[in-house]
């Protein structure tokens, strides 16, 4: 019976099968479509084996202000100087008299000359940024846990479902907070939660020119920030509130706060 | 010294003075949070007084009890409104009962307010205008007579023992209605008073304070629509009342200042790191809302005057004229309170290096006018209430012998 090309004989559907499924079971086995395309990267990440902090390094910040300009970049962070994730703060500790703090831009575009009529003792640059507390009163503040301490030690906002009541916002000691101005809920630090999820470092962090930024595990042996803290006589701002921050500050006087 | 950078950028900020976080820029909480306790004060206030009839049995005071009622409800009605609309994400707000967190203070606003106004309030007003509604219902015609069938949600019995059974009920939740409304208020005072972060609202005190100026707040008000309300139904304003407002009102206010008092003086012993900074608040920035409108205009003067009034020998005439103008420089005082209290503890940083300042705006949702309508809107609320549930207590003479006649 002569065959007609259009038409399948059992036989040949067999086998056509046989080899389609071969086929579709090698390419599943070799490439496992469905995690690259269903999956997020980097799906082994867990959260629960680490818990960050930053470490400053007073000595080397040379008040640049790069870190600030970076995190805005980074972030969406509104470019109006009174929203910031994190800022640079100028200290002018007189020989006599009060010391003399300021941030104009938050030090995004470094700081003008000191012009004052005084004798200085010393002056230096500190670095801002939200504590990620370990204790955080803002997360407990809260009214519908919109913020959080996640498993690895960022505090978190939920944007989707902050209500934009502030209370967060009075709540922090520290100022590291505030309203986006746009999308109406609080906004802070994340320690770039979307890189150091993919191994890499926070924005601030990768563009220091000098250093003085120190971010990994606050846990772990070999980490550079347990060296870090191991090596520089440390203190947190603000101790006294109990609120068990996680940004170490080496070089720092009792002018900050 | 100026913060160069940004008060260049942004003109309205030059009368900064010292460091301020730049976060710190933007004042979070204004005039709608300002208005909020003030309006949960005046419903706390209103609420003890009227409790005092009822429980403790002070029968001077009847002809306020049904109107304090009424008015802690029309304030109650808007006390969440500020609070709404100042939201960030108003659409959201309901969030606050679908996923409270049980660790924040705010999120137990809407539990204590839903018990408050469900439990407390609606309820014991009900049961206290029962027996009139039903009545109401039978004898008013047309669309009023089927609003009182509503109200009276089924219970028409009006027997001798049911009444009895209203009015054991009625006081049993006033029991439980004092110290909710003492959680209500104090509530208000601890979610300033619980965060640590700032120096000026820290203290254990402050629930306490706050209650006490709720009474204070709250007294005054009823004061001042009794008055008002005598005024414009041409009656007579019962005199013995008002001299036992007027005590109650002294009494309150000489705890209240106290308390501040005590509060002020302890942390100027304290002296604590923050002691500088708030020292230069009060003289640069609050000196007129704290130190004139607080202290002088809202608590010594109108301490005076009601001591002079209430205890030395005046025409009634005179005396309510005083009672009347204290009346109202004590919601001036009290405002002024929450002011300072909220707006205060923002002028400063927390770096506790600097002032801030704040702006009032006329227009816009956190402005002068939106304000005013939230402080006259219970009000409004207030004239519909008695509209329906007449608090007179001569109407309740009338009706009393008009039910004995039939």
């Amino acid at each position: 019976m002569k065959k007609n090309s259009f038409q399948l004989y059992r036989r040949d559907f067999l086998k056509s099968c046989y080899k389609a499924l071969s086929f579709a079971g090698i390419f599943y086995l070799s490439f496992q479509p469905e995690k690259l395309l269903f999956s997020r990267e980097n799906s082994q990440y867990d959260p629960t084996k680490h818990w960050y902090g930053m470490g400053i390094d007073i000595h080397k910040c040379i008040g640049c202000g790069r870190c600030a300009d970076a995190c805005k970049k980074e972030n969406d962070v509104p470019r109006e100087p009174i929203y910031f994730r994190t800022w640079i703060e100028r200290y002018v500790v007189p020989i006599e008299g009060e010391t003399y703090v300021d941030s104009p831009n938050g030090g995004i575009d470094g700081f003008p000359e000191f012009k004052g009529d005084i004798d200085i003792l010393k002056t230096y640059f500190v670095p801002k940024i939200c504590n990620q507390c370990a204790k955080p009163p803002c997360v407990q503040v809260c009214p519908v846990g919109a913020t959080f301490l996640s498993q690895d030690g960022v505090v978190l906002v939920d944007e989707k479902w902050c209500i934009g009541c502030r209370y967060c916002i009075q709540a922090c000691p520290y100022g590291a907070r505030y309203l986006h101005p746009v999308k109406k809920v609080a906004d802070k630090c994340t320690f770039c939660y979307h890189r150091i999820v993919k191994g890499l470092l926070p924005a601030c962090v990768e563009v220091c020119p000098t250093q003085a930024r120190i971010f990994g595990e606050v846990g772990l042996q070999s980490s550079p920030l347990r060296r870090f803290v191991r090596f520089n006589d440390i203190i947190v701002t603000k101790q006294y509130l109990n609120t068990e921050p996680k940004v170490y500050y080496a070089g720092a006087d009792m002018e900050v706060r | 010294m100026l913060d160069i950078g940004v008060t260049n950028m942004i003109p309205e900020f030059q009368h900064i003075t010292g460091y301020i976080y730049p976060n710190e820029f933007e004042l979070h909480w204004g005039t709608l949070i300002v208005v909020y306790p003030y309006i949960t004060g005046l419903v706390a206030g209103a609420f003890i007084l009227a409790s005092l009839e009822r429980v403790f049995n002070v029968k001077v005071l009847q002809p306020v009890y049904r109107l304090s009622l009424l008015a802690a409800l029309a304030f109650l009605l808007v006390a969440p409104l500020p609070l709404i609309i100042h939201l960030g994400r108003p659409e959201r707000a309901f969030e606050m009962f679908l996923t409270p967190s049980t660790k924040s203070a705010m999120a137990m606003f809407g539990f204590v307010y839903a018990w408050y106004l469900m439990v407390v309030l609606l309820l014991e007003i009900w049961f206290d205008y029962r027996k009139e509604i039903v009545i109401w219902s039978q004898e008013k015609e047309g669309l009023s007579k089927y609003i009182y069938k509503i109200l009276t949600l089924g219970a028409t019995d009006i027997s001798e023992p049911s009444l009895n059974f209203d009015a054991k009920i009625g006081k049993v939740i006033t029991i439980i209605g004092i110290p909710s409304a003492f959680l209500l208020h104090g509530y208000v005072g601890f979610i300033f008073g619980a965060v640590k972060a700032n120096p000026w609202w820290s203290s254990v005190l402050m629930p306490i304070v706050f209650l006490f100026s709720a009474m204070v707040s709250g007294i005054a008000l009823v004061f001042l629509i009794y008055m008002v309300t005598s005024m414009f139904r041409r009656k007579e304003m019962d005199m013995d009342c008002l001299n036992k407002l007027a005590e109650l009102l002294l009494y309150a206010m000489i705890i209240d200042f106290s308390l501040e008092l005590l509060d002020f003086t302890h942390r100027l012993y304290e002296s604590e790191e923050s002691i500088k900074i708030l020292a230069e608040l009060i003289y640069s920035r609050l000196f007129i809302s704290l130190i004139v409108s607080q202290i002088i205009i809202g608590s010594l003067v109108p301490m005076i005057s009601i001591t002079w009034a209430r205890f030395f020998k005046l025409p009634d005439e005179m005396r309510r004229m005083v009672y009347f103008i204290t009346a109202i420089l004590v919601q001036v005082g009290i405002f002024s309170t929450r002011w300072n209290v909220v707006i205060g503890g923002q002028l400063f940083s927390k770096s506790l290096r600097g002032l801030t300042v704040y702006k009032l705006q006329l227009l816009g949702i956190e402005g002068l006018l939106m304000a005013a309508f939230l402080l006259i809107l219970p009000l409004v609320i207030l004239y519909i209430l008695c509209k329906v549930l007449p608090p007179w207590v001569e109407n309740e003479g009338e009706f009393q012998t008009s039910e004995i006649e039939t």
